[in-house]
């Protein structure tokens, strides 16, 4: 693995992560690139949904939940005491598996984060709402229909709007848990389009449980098996010249 | 055997249809025999004169059958107590569901019960023996037995209502919206303001328009702290004689099927009517929301 100090955004070190008494990961140590696609793959309970929700301190709302070990997001512990989660949530937007708009207007669904931190210019928001559809490729289906409540769109439609939302609040760090397995063919295709178009300004680090997703979106591949990261490489690497058995069972399916 | 199979099947769906059609066909019944002992009251007086006359004499020679000294005690009373159990019982609702730690949710909600437990009966003799002389000392009034006393104790009875109705809407809101708004940085105060009252809203109204219809047809209560004039009040501290108190009170001196027997049947109408509208309102509500997904009960 090739990188440079300076490019790499999130560093884990010896994360353990227990709910209750359970050990849910053990001994991650990982690090993600800025500006890349980062792929965790695994069978389901393998931890990574769980690695993901600790990036920005999701977990945090599960009563029990345990961290040990640093994750550092641009050098700095995102766990010590003095950082406030709701500030880390804002830089780094989250996608999740089921598409879950608010039950409020297109409008107000991208308005939502920025006007928690205080935008509430009309013009301002107005332009927001412009930027964001658009960098999620839905603003020429929705923008005659703004104020129509967004549980009218359809799954897909629904899923560009939550990453348009999560865009709203300029962030630096994309998280994905899985966010096309709620979807069809076509509206994969239109939100791995748009993987592949965003992260030219943003890091993306995505979940699947499509290999071929991971082999097609990301750069970099990380294969977990019962909370331990088995193998983390090229995603090219990955798919034609794993290192260790176990992951060539998974990719080869025979196992998971 | 298809057969055999299949006549089970009908006999049983037979069956059940006979308790759903006993059920209804009773409840259709009593409305009959409500309407057929209240209407003949409109033969001495008009319905117009019936809601809206302010003299309620029933026994006077000749009788005054006006009840708007009854319905305006009991509207009067029903809203100062929602007043008082709306944001009590929502804002306890909204603590027990989302922010109190689990030991002490469950304190509040078996709390929450015994109250909804608790005979009205029980209640209105508090209202009686510990709130009236209370009120009256401590304000100076001629008597304790008023509108403020019967509304205090129907809110502590529509409290439960409240609170029950509106925690289910909020435990309905789908956890999904709740992770939405912490992932795009909202405090816990900011998602349950914007996020999770609106999503649960429709669920709330209902819990609301419910706990105020408990209120209205509320007999024992009113009957024993609401003082019993039936006038029309002109202070918080004056009695009142609400429909439910009127009827209960006295059916047992009017002679069978006197103007008087017939006038109580006629307020049990409207007050059928009250309570009906009430629930129409808290469907309506329920139902308005459904369709673009947001939680209901």
């Amino acid at each position: 693995m090739v990188t440079t100090a300076n490019n790499i955004i999130f560093e884990l070190k010896q994360v353990n992560f227990f709910y209750g008494s359970t050990q849910a990961l053990t001994d991650i140590s990982m690090d993600f690139e800025k500006n890349r696609v980062t792929a965790l793959i695994g069978p389901s309970g393998c931890g990574k949904s769980t690695l993901l929700r600790l990036l920005n301190r999701m977990n945090d709302l599960i009563d029990g939940t345990r961290v040990e070990g640093e994750i550092l997001f641009e050098g700095r512990n995102i766990y010590n005491a003095d950082n406030d989660p709701v500030e880390i949530r804002r830089r780094i937007g989250m996608v999740f598996q089921k598409p879950n708009p608010f039950p409020k207007s297109i409008f107000n669904n991208i308005t939502y984060g920025p006007r928690l931190t205080g935008t509430r210019n009309r013009a301002d928001l107005e332009l927001l709402v412009e930027q964001s559809l658009k960098q999620a490729v839905l603003w020429d289906e929705v923008k005659d229909i703004l104020n129509k409540s967004a549980m009218t769109l359809s799954g897909g439609q629904q899923q560009r709007l939550c990453i348009a939302r999560a865009l709203a609040m300029k962030p630096d760090v994309l998280l994905m848990d899985e966010p096309t397995s709620a979807l069809d063919p076509i509206s994969t295709a239109k939100i791995e389009d748009l993987i592949e178009e965003l992260k030219k300004n943003y890091t993306i680090i995505i979940v699947t449980h499509n290999m071929q997703q991971a082999a097609r979106v990301s750069e970099m591949t990380g294969f977990f098996y019962l909370g331990r990261l088995i193998e983390y490489a090229l995603t090219t690497d990955i798919f034609t010249n794993p290192q260790v058995k176990q992951t060539e069972d998974y990719i080869t399916g025979r196992f998971g | 055997m298809a057969a055999t199979r299949q006549r089970k099947e009908q006999a049983i769906q037979m069956l059940f249809f006979l308790f759903a059609a006993f059920s209804i066909v009773l409840l259709a019944l009593i409305l009959i025999f409500l309407f057929r002992e209240g209407l003949p009251i409109f033969k001495t007086v008009t319905p117009i004169d019936f809601i809206f006359g302010k003299f309620w004499y029933p026994t006077y020679e000749p009788p005054e059958y006006g009840i708007w000294p009854l319905i305006v005690g009991s509207l009067v009373v029903t809203f100062i107590a929602s007043a008082i159990a709306v944001p009590l019982g929502v804002l306890s609702a909204v603590y027990i569901s989302e922010i109190a730690p689990a030991s002490i949710k469950e304190i509040l909600k078996s709390v929450i019960e015994l109250i909804a437990g608790i005979p009205s009966v029980v209640l209105g003799f508090f209202g009686m023996v510990i709130l009236a002389p209370w009120m009256q000392e401590t304000f100076d009034l001629p008597t304790g037995l008023n509108i403020m006393n019967a509304s205090l104790v129907l809110a502590l009875m529509a409290v439960p209502t409240i609170s029950s109705i509106s925690e289910d809407a909020l435990y309905a809101v789908p956890n999904e919206f709740k992770e939405a708004s912490y992932a795009l940085g909202a405090t816990k105060y900011e998602t349950i303001v914007k996020v999770i009252i609106p999503a649960a809203l429709s669920g709330i109204s209902t819990a609301v328009i419910l706990g105020m219809a408990r209120a209205i047809g509320e007999t024992m209560v009113v009957l024993m702290v609401a003082g019993g004039a039936a006038a029309i009040p002109e202070s918080l501290f004056d009695s009142v004689r609400p429909m439910p108190a009127s009827i209960a009170a006295e059916m047992g001196e009017a002679p069978f099927r006197s103007g008087h027997y017939h006038a109580l049947f006629a307020t049990g109408i409207v007050l059928f009517f009250l309570t009906l509208a009430f629930n129409l309102l808290a469907d309506y509500i329920s139902n308005r929301f459904k369709e673009v997904g947001s939680a209901t009960l």
